[in-house]
């Protein structure tokens, strides 16, 4: 669900370590960031450590284990929220190529709700 | 009060348009409104910021502002019961009972009647939070959603409350995806897309549509191939279940809402899988006074390739109601 539209790529921004995209949320209802069980960002086909990807929702940021105790803060369906990716010496210019994965902990589901965005073509 | 059936429209219909921000909760409001439905049903958490905490009071006073300017009333809130929010654990009866409160107050603030009660939900929460709803005067309807129906197990617990309780605040909401007669094929074309064996998925909507239980079907595909995705296609018989509708005739009374769940509105105003008349004609044979209310969700489906029209598949969908009722 949403697999097209997961990865915003007119967003991307270089950052001084990396690089940010906007991402939206692959369900049809806003969920706390409790209840985002992974996020997994790839470049150019290499997977980034989770510790090097954080999530910026509604201006805060937050990495892993904050994200996972965030039970209040929510990301609402129709809002962006923004991945901050970092590499060490940080990302050439130009063209990259951007593979997301999203899991959601979804209550009334006996798995949780994995989603592979169609990957996207970001200019840096 | 009307003893006909009334419509109502979920603006969990538009969910795509409203995720692509091409339509906003009051462009919904005023969709379903010139369907001419009277009622709007939503999932707050879909629809409402921060819900189910309580809206502001300007956001409350813009909400009843649009159900006079549309002339709809609000009639179902769809709450749900996030038992896995904290990582590694699992929510106790308390913390569900809390959270449902929350909901039922989020509900009674909108002016909401009635909370489609997520299926996960056990018995033993129900009774627990019957008496708060009785004093929001909210009714809580179980949703009867495949693969259940409602003459599953699962579902008879929840009469047994009903029941014990004598409560008038805690009945049935049939999901009409619990009368999909042929496998939707908005789905079925979704998997052959993604890489599925037509042949297979051919037989698969065979074996549904002749009524073969779906663990039957599960096997046989399981011997013709080894791939994940015909195993998905084999499933597609399980989650789309089809019951016949005159399973709803010994609990009618206790309906207190349908979800008019579809997934293809053809142009000749009959749903691709699921036998509306059929349906209809049992609950209005029973007495069924409540709301229908439009479920579209056949946007998921198909917005890999093409664009949704989720206002014209609504239209057509009230329209179908409007003759059958």
């Amino acid at each position: 669900m949403y697999e097209k539209y997961m990865i915003v790529p007119e967003k991307a921004k270089k950052t001084e370590e990396g690089f940010e995209i906007a991402a939206r949320l692959p369900y049809y209802r806003g969920v706390s960031l409790s209840m985002i069980e992974e996020i997994e960002v790839k470049v150019d086909g290499e997977t980034l450590p989770h510790n090097d990807v954080m999530i910026i929702v509604n201006g805060k940021t937050y990495n892993t284990e904050q994200r996972e105790n965030e039970l209040e803060e929510r990301w609402e369906m129709v809002d962006d929220a923004i991945l901050s990716v970092k590499k060490e010496g940080g990302f050439a210019s130009g063209e990259h190529t951007v593979d997301l994965k999203m899991v959601l902990r979804i209550g009334y589901l006996p798995f949780p709700a994995t989603r592979f965005a169609v990957p996207k073509t970001i200019s840096l | 009060m009307s003893n006909l059936i009334k419509r109502a429209v979920s603006l969990y219909s538009y969910q795509d348009e409203y995720f692509q921000r091409k339509m906003t909760l009051e462009d919904c409001i005023a969709a379903a409104a010139a369907t001419g439905a009277t009622g709007i049903e939503l999932i707050g958490e879909q629809s409402v910021a921060n819900c189910p905490k309580l809206p502001s009071d300007a956001f409350v006073d813009q909400w009843f502002g649009w159900m006079d300017k549309y002339k709809v009333t609000p009639v179902a809130h769809d709450m749900f019961l996030d038992y896995t929010k904290k990582k590694g654990h699992y929510w106790s009866d308390d913390e569900a009972v809390e959270s449902f409160k929350q909901d039922i107050r989020f509900a009674h603030k909108l002016g909401f009647k009635i909370i489609r009660v997520i299926v996960n939900t056990t018995p033993q929460i129900m009774e627990k939070v019957i008496p708060f709803a009785e004093d929001h005067d909210v009714k809580l309807g179980i949703e009867v959603h495949a693969p259940w129906n409602i003459n599953s197990a699962w579902m008879a617990k929840h009469w047994e409350v009903m029941e014990k309780t004598g409560t008038k605040h805690f009945g049935f909401i049939p999901d009409m995806g619990g009368f999909t007669q042929r496998l939707p094929r908005v789905q079925v074309d979704r998997l052959i897309r993604q890489g599925a064996d037509p042949e297979i998925a051919k037989f698969v909507c065979e074996q549904h549509e002749k009524g073969v239980m779906a663990e039957y079907t599960i096997y046989e595909v399981s011997r013709m191939s080894n791939k994940r995705i015909d195993m998905a296609v084999a499933e597609l018989s399980r989650h789309n279940t089809y019951v016949n509708p005159i399973s709803l005739v010994p609990h009618i009374d206790r309906i207190i809402h349908i979800h008019g769940k579809f997934l293809e509105m053809l142009e000749d105003y009959t749903e691709y899988s699921i036998p509306y008349k059929e349906v209809v004609d049992v609950l209005k044979k029973g007495g069924f006074n409540g709301y229908i209310a439009s479920e579209y969700e056949g946007n998921r489906h198909i917005q890999d390739i093409y664009e949704v029209d989720s206002v014209e598949q609504v239209r057509r969908h009230q329209e179908m109601l409007k003759r059958l009722i």
